[in-house]
């Protein structure tokens, strides 16, 4: 084996001791990502993730097709999620228009940009719930969802993929009524997160199975540079709701959910407490939201950049910190899109928490990160 | 593209930013940068002189331009001087007419509350090659994951999607693409999309 490799590709060696074993692509523990664990009798000693089996190629679409045309695949990294993955790009292109948006868009905005994330935390603690054997955990927030996706349904027309944020605004006006309908299944939703505490987040079980494993510390939760509830479950008070306020978050009062544990518990209590933190700004921004008014600007058919311009706006999603980078050259397509995506950001965290853990411990660690293999992708 | 240019469509359009404060902007006359981020791009340019070119002074943005020597002297002080602590994204922008590949990275914050709003973007270039032969070629930069361990997945994602190998990154392989992958790194401009 003297032949030179292509670049990129290396060869590792057999050890007598340690075992490599693939978990995933196909494994459902992995998700759509392939980790390359070296065990030690039952201890991981190194681990490798290697993601990319979900790759669309997202930026590279985004170069041929124009900057409304980009909207509807520019959703599809995290379908549950879809305004949050938008907003971003959305607030980048009005800037390279200078657009002003109407106020009451602002306020529809901020409305569904909350009950995506809740949507999305509930998938994500679904998945958690039944990789951790709880199966109760699985049922309950796959059905508690379907409030919020309702109301989503009467916003846009779609249960997911909504494709509802447009450069200028939103889509479509809210219904009639919405209000009410609206502050009611919110109501009832966090009646019902409430109650998870008594079966899952002080269930002993789970607390025996993910207390102090896979503990991130606070210096090193800032040089990995993870971000969203992996970040401030690591005790750095960090949300861009309230850092870098956009749109109307600055007229809100939102509160920051950060806990010092840095382990697997509280990477997956966070979550959680955001959902309730959505429901109060939901129900503040029904109220502060101005009955009536335009929705949306109109713009022209194919808008274009000035020139050559770039810009970088972020956003707080479900899994932390999206950022939007788009370089225009004054031309009906961006230059050059890129997203940087706390899921991508928060996998670095992951071969280090694995190092030391025990094998079975896999799951509560991966699963705690976050992570959405196929916004990492792209 | 010269700082007095971007100052003055930064400053044009303060209706652009949809997250700004809505009492400030009346206020801002235009030709008037930021303060806070002009105290920063002052420092950089006090520091290191004509070596760096400062590329637009926006709110909460500051642009920083520099070349392939130079940036890892740079970072080094970005993070020791001014007290950003990690990278939340490494773009890289191909650019066939100039014959350069751009790599863009936006550096952020955690620690100091001052710079919780601020994204400071650093670009640089690396020349582009033809034909390329990634990581054999004269397609290279400076790592800077020695300075910002997070920029580790971005480095290898710019590295197999742009071709432009890192030198000093412990860990060059690829991490997307497949394997097999045996074609020109996907983002360049030339490589085309079929049926397009």
């Amino acid at each position: 084996m003297t032949a030179e490799l292509p670049p990129g590709l290396a060869i590792q060696k057999v050890d007598e001791r340690i075992m490599t074993l693939n978990v995933g692509p196909q494994h459902p523990g992995s998700g759509h990502m392939r980790i390359i664990v070296q065990i030690d009798g039952d201890y991981i000693v190194a681990c490798d993730p290697d993601p990319g089996y979900v790759h669309r190629g997202e930026e590279k679409m985004a170069e041929y097709r124009n900057y409304i045309t980009n909207i509807p695949h520019l959703e599809r990294p995290v379908i549950h999620d879809s305004c949050n993955v938008l907003y971003p790009y959305v607030l980048g292109v009005e800037e390279l228009l200078g657009i002003e948006v109407p106020e009451r868009a602002k306020y529809v905005r901020v409305i569904c940009s909350e009950l995506n994330r809740c949507i999305y935390t509930m998938y994500w603690l679904a998945i958690y719930g039944i990789f951790l054997g709880h199966s109760t955990m699985f049922m309950w927030p796959a059905g508690d969802r379907e409030l919020l996706i309702d109301l989503m349904e009467k916003i846009s027309g779609a249960r997911v993929t909504h494709a509802h944020f447009v450069p200028g605004g939103v889509r479509n006006d809210l219904p009639p009524n919405f209000e009410e309908v609206c502050l009611r299944q919110v109501n009832y939703f966090e009646k019902r997160i409430k109650e998870y505490a008594a079966v899952f987040y002080d269930n002993p079980i789970l607390i025996s199975r993910t207390q102090d494993t896979g503990v991130l510390s606070r210096e090193d939760a800032i040089r990995l540079g993870t971000t969203g509830s992996v970040l401030r479950a690591s005790g750095v008070d960090y949300d861009l709701r309230q850092k870098e306020p956009y749109d109307v978050y600055e007229e809100l009062d939102v509160h920051s959910n950060v806990m010092k544990e840095g382990d697997s518990y509280a990477r997956s209590k966070v979550p959680w407490l955001d959902m309730m933190e959505s429901c109060n700004i939901i129900r503040q921004a029904l109220q502060k939201m101005p009955k009536s008014g335009s929705v949306r600007v109109k713009l022209k058919p194919n808008p274009k950049g000035k020139g050559l311009d770039s810009v970088y706006k972020r956003v707080e999603s479900g899994r932390g910190s999206l950022g939007c980078h788009i370089v225009s050259d004054g031309k009906v397509e961006p230059y050059r899109l890129k997203m940087s995506v706390g899921s991508f950001r928060n996998l670095i965290a992951l071969p280090y928490l694995l190092k030391g853990e025990k094998l079975g411990n896999m799951p509560s660690v991966y699963w705690s990160l976050n992570y959405w293999p196929v916004e990492a992708d792209r | 593209m010269s700082t007095d240019t971007k100052q003055v469509t930064a400053d044009e359009k303060p209706a652009a930013k949809p997250a700004a404060k809505p009492a400030a902007k009346p206020a801002a006359k235009p030709v008037e940068l930021p303060a806070f981020e002009k105290s920063i791009s002052d420092k950089v340019v006090e520091k290191f002189g004509d070596k760096i070119e400062v590329e637009f002074v926006k709110e909460n943005r500051v642009g920083i331009k520099v070349s392939r020597d130079d940036v890892h002297d740079v970072a080094e002080f970005i993070r020791d001087g001014l007290n950003y602590d990690h990278v939340e994204s490494v773009s890289g922008v191909d650019y066939p007419q100039d014959k350069e590949i751009e790599v863009v990275y936006h550096i952020g914050s955690y620690s100091d509350s001052s710079l919780a709003k601020q994204i400071l973007v650093l670009a640089t270039r690396a020349q582009r090659e033809d034909n390329p032969i990634p990581g054999k070629d004269a397609t290279k930069l400076p790592s800077l994951r020695d300075i910002f361990y997070s920029v580790e997945f971005h480095e290898r994602e710019v590295f197999e999607m742009f071709g432009v190998y890192f030198t000093g990154h412990p860990d060059n392989r690829r991490l997307l693409l497949p394997e097999d992958w045996a074609d020109l790194p996907p983002l360049r401009k030339d490589f085309a999309i079929k049926g397009r």
